[in-house]
């Protein structure tokens, strides 16, 4: 795409800011106009010529929420057809519901019709929370006062994701953190930030972290095993433990691959057929006997003796240093299916 | 990963030196091992012993694995 | 105590019979160098390169970044316990060969070692691009094990280091920086009014390759512990580790200890920095807790109101991280934690490995993960054959069809900086 093509846009807006009435016309029906209404005045003169809002999508917020499908299908179809190179949706500062309409329509426009899509909201409008990690939310002000500030910004980085440019950090393109982690270079070296936020943390100040601690989540515990001398017992490890050489090279650190390995036959890991690949730990140990991370000796003899069913034939290793824990899931969801498909009963996973 | 092999139903126990980690992920069985460079050994030990140390967790973790549990749970090594 | 560092700025390093510091320039003897190296029977051979700033110049792998250092007087001298003497340091004064350093190569010993570009966009990611390097490259004896390897190497930078700084000990500095660091009952005493902090440095202990010497002992033998800043500054930690060579802290980051540097910057001002404790991170989970126990229990008994933690290297460390950054909170002290990600390749993955509420302020040193592409560069010193394999690289880094490196920038020594070294950062 060109520089100088000028892109088409499309403006979503709630029936407050089209000028229709407030809560009494929160019933508002989606419709589309063609050109600029209300806010987008704004959004018009920041654009300048890079592009042009052809058309705007107006929708009431309470016939948004309370018609959930049937609004995504309509506004969509609206969308659609105005055939833009980016949607726009807000901003909306602090109202809840216009919030998570924006959210929701942003997420379906680029799942649906791919193209990019940019928002603006008050940093606890509901919408950001179900939305940070999918759309980009300019942050904003609490009231429509703040437009001037967030025209430019939404502009600015939606001409960016229309084009597909390189997206700055957060805290440079103004949007609200969630989406991805992204380096840049900040205003002073590490340990004079840290000594600065210390100082307004001991002053009892306002200050900004970094990096926000994330939630995590919770599965439900498997059921135990009934009778372990019928379980078939399937070896998984992060320690990196692979035949010896690396067929399949899994790497040090930041592992891209997981390995999948036959022991049928296999009693013992000795330092001729197995090694570790990875780069977190010292090697010397698992080198020399890779049972220490990956007890196939011991379970092989308690096979024998009958206290459990089976031990697995493959076993599933990778590198845990460095790699990604959306890398790992990824990995784990896909051997996972392999276990359930060769009806394993119950999994020893184990980690250095 | 443990979460997702748990996801499919598939009992896991997760045997790892680091065990603060394991509850931060989301481990439900757990089991303490020996040290980050082996888990299930010690090079200090003879050959013998340490297969018999490796033995101990190998048992613990499948005493794990037939123990109901409704929350995140650790089990010693006795 | 008190410490004057009297920096020589080094504009320039060449190679000469005479071996001397004159107006700037620093002249290297190699077969001075080289009898000092040679004496450990490890190594069969040796050779010297300088690399400058600009330069179309790849270093790799990298051991250690070091800086030449002399004690000019005050007790003690240069790395004791390692190259001279246990004698406690820290006082007196204390010549910088500024504006260099020593950078030891060679085949690889572990899978983290790093790379130093000169120029191009990988001199971004590296403070050692803005120095003058002199650079060691090293051919072990053969068969030589790993850790015998590592020690030697280790070593023999540090003395070439220690060897280099004595030239400096007559010369005019060009700057002269004063620091001054009371017991702790004067200093509240002199500055009643303003808050104490107190500086927690955690220092990898994880194994016969991660290991961080303090006076010559390997800390993961030791409690956690105190020590004067100031003694810092002339070489009493040491680097012994091959963790990524993004978030490994080279001797010279040690020596130059971004940190303290800035908590003196504050001190008497906005601050008294009145205390520094260092403790180990070790692979033993009893280790882990009784270590943070102890940083909570000096901090408490210290009556600090607010402490600096910088980490270092990633994954199980952090939870020593979050442990002693839980507990010191736990105690009522406030805290900042300095740290690195590990967000994955596209940035949308969990940075860290541990997390707790209570790490309420963070600062962090970027994503490791960040996948950048090196220009291919006129000179390489060390070799390429590792680049496929150390931490941050894949099958496929080297482009052997155009030299272009595709890495992650784990694998550049002090991208990611856990004592803030850098600018760098990711939100």
């Amino acid at each position: 795409m060109s520089a100088t093509k000028k892109l088409r846009v499309v403006h979503y807006i709630n029936q407050f800011y089209a000028g229709i009435g407030g809560e009494e016309k929160a019933d508002h029906k989606p419709e589309i106009r063609e050109g600029v209404v209300g806010p987008g005045v704004a959004l018009k003169a920041v654009f300048g010529n890079d592009a042009e809002i052809t058309h705007t999508v107006i929708c009431g917020d309470g016939y948004f929420n309370e018609n959930l499908e049937t609004a995504k299908k309509e506004l969509i179809s609206m969308i659609k057809g105005a055939n833009p190179d980016l949607f726009v949706a807000g901003p909306a500062f602090n109202a809840g519901r216009y919030g998570v309409a924006c959210g929701t329509i942003c997420d379906l426009v680029q799942k649906e019709l791919g193209i990019a899509t940019v928002s603006g909201m008050y940093r606890e409008n509901p919408g950001v929370d179900m939305y940070k990690k999918d759309v980009y939310i300019i942050e904003t002000n609490n009231s429509a006062v703040d437009m001037k500030n967030a025209a430019p910004k939404m502009a600015k980085l939606g001409l960016k994701l229309a084009r597909k440019e390189e997206i700055g950090a957060s805290i440079e393109e103004g949007y609200l953190p969630g989406m991805s982690r992204i380096n840049f270079f900040d205003y002073a070296r590490g340990s004079k930030r840290a000594v600065d936020m210390l100082l307004k943390k001991l002053a009892g100040q306002p200050f900004v972290t970094e990096y926000p601690m994330p939630d995590f989540d919770r599965v439900e515990p498997g059921k135990p095993i009934k009778d372990m001398k019928k379980a078939t017992i399937a070896l998984v490890t992060s320690g990196g433990i692979v035949p010896k050489g690396n067929p399949d090279h899994i790497e040090s650190s930041s592992a891209s691959k997981y390995g999948e390995y036959d022991i049928k036959g296999v009693n013992d890991l000795t330092e001729k057929t197995h090694e570790t690949a990875h780069g977190g730990y010292d090697p010397l140990y698992a080198n020399q006997d890779s049972d220490r991370v990956l007890p196939v000796d011991v379970l092989r003899d308690l096979e024998k003796e009958g206290k459990i069913g089976k031990l697995h034939n493959l076993f599933y290793t990778t590198t845990g240093n460095g790699t990604s824990i959306k890398n790992s899931r990824e990995f784990a969801a896909e051997f996972a299916q392999k276990l359930v498909a060769a009806k394993v009963d119950a999994v020893i996973l184990t980690s250095t | 990963m443990v979460k997702e092999i748990e996801k499919t139903g598939i009992p896991v126990v997760h045997v790892c030196t680091v065990t603060p980690i394991s509850i931060t992920v989301g481990a439900n069985r757990i089991v303490p091992a020996i040290a980050i460079p082996y888990p299930f050994g010690n090079p200090a030990k003879t050959s013998q012993e340490e297969k018999q140390i490796r033995r101990k967790l190998v048992e613990t973790a499948l005493n794990a694995l037939t123990t109901p549990v409704t929350e995140q749970t650790i089990f010693e090594v006795k | 105590m008190n410490l004057e560092l009297g920096y020589i700025k080094i504009k320039d390093i060449k190679f000469a019979d005479k071996a001397e510091v004159k107006n700037g320039v620093l002249s290297v003897s190699k077969k001075d160098l080289e009898k000092i190296i040679l004496e450990d029977e490890n190594f069969t051979a040796v050779d010297f390169d300088i690399a400058k700033p600009g330069e179309s110049v790849r270093i790799t792998p990298v051991k250690d970044v070091i800086e030449p250092r002399c004690k000019v007087s005050g007790g003690g001298d240069i790395f004791p316990g390692v190259v001279s003497k246990v004698h406690t340091v820290g006082t007196g004064r204390t010549h910088v060969l500024s504006g260099m350093a020593v950078v030891t190569t060679g085949a690889i010993v572990g899978f983290q070692e790093g790379i130093i570009d000169m120029s191009g966009v990988g001199a971004d990611y590296t403070p050692f691009s803005k120095t003058l390097n002199l650079c060691i490259n090293f051919t072990p004896k053969k068969g030589l094990h790993t850790h015998t390897y590592e020690e030697s190497l280790r070593k023999a930078g540090l003395k070439v280091a220690y060897h280099l700084g004595k030239l400096g000990k007559d010369v005019k500095p060009d700057e002269i920086k004063s620091y001054e660091y009371l017991p702790m009952m004067q200093s509240a005493k002199k500055y009643p009014n303003l808050p104490r902090v107190g500086y927690v440095q955690m220092l990898q202990s994880q194994g016969l390759l991660h290991d961080t010497y303090v006076y010559g002992v390997d800390m993961k033998q030791s409690l956690t512990t105190m020590i004067s800043p100031l003694e810092i500054f002339d070489g009493a930690i040491l680097s012994g580790n091959c963790v990524s060579a993004c978030d490994k802290n080279t001797t010279y980051h040690h020596q130059n200890n971004p940190v303290i540097e800035d908590l003196f910057e504050q001190h008497g001002k906005t601050i008294n920095f009145c205390a520094m404790i260092i403790t180990n991170e070790n692979v033993f989970l009893a280790d882990k807790i009784r270590s943070s126990d102890w940083t909570a229990k000096i901090v408490s008994h210290l009556d600090l109101d607010g402490v600096i933690i910088s980490q270092e290297g990633f994954g199980n460390p952090d939870t020593d991280l979050i442990m002693n950054c839980k507990k010191v909170e736990g105690v009522g002290v406030k805290t900042v934690i300095i740290t690195d990600e590990y967000a994955g390749r596209e940035g949308t993955s969990q940075s860290l490995a541990d997390a707790d509420p209570a790490a309420d302020a963070v600062v962090t040193g970027g994503n490791a993960n960040q996948v950048i592409t090196l220009p291919k560069l006129d000179k390489v010193i060390g070799t390429l054959d590792y680049t496929d394999k150390i931490a941050g690289g894949f099958k496929g880094s080297l482009n052997k069809k155009d030299g272009t490196i595709t890495v992650e920038i784990q694998a550049i020594t002090g991208a990611t900086n856990e004592l803030g070294f850098n600018k760098l950062s990711a939100r």
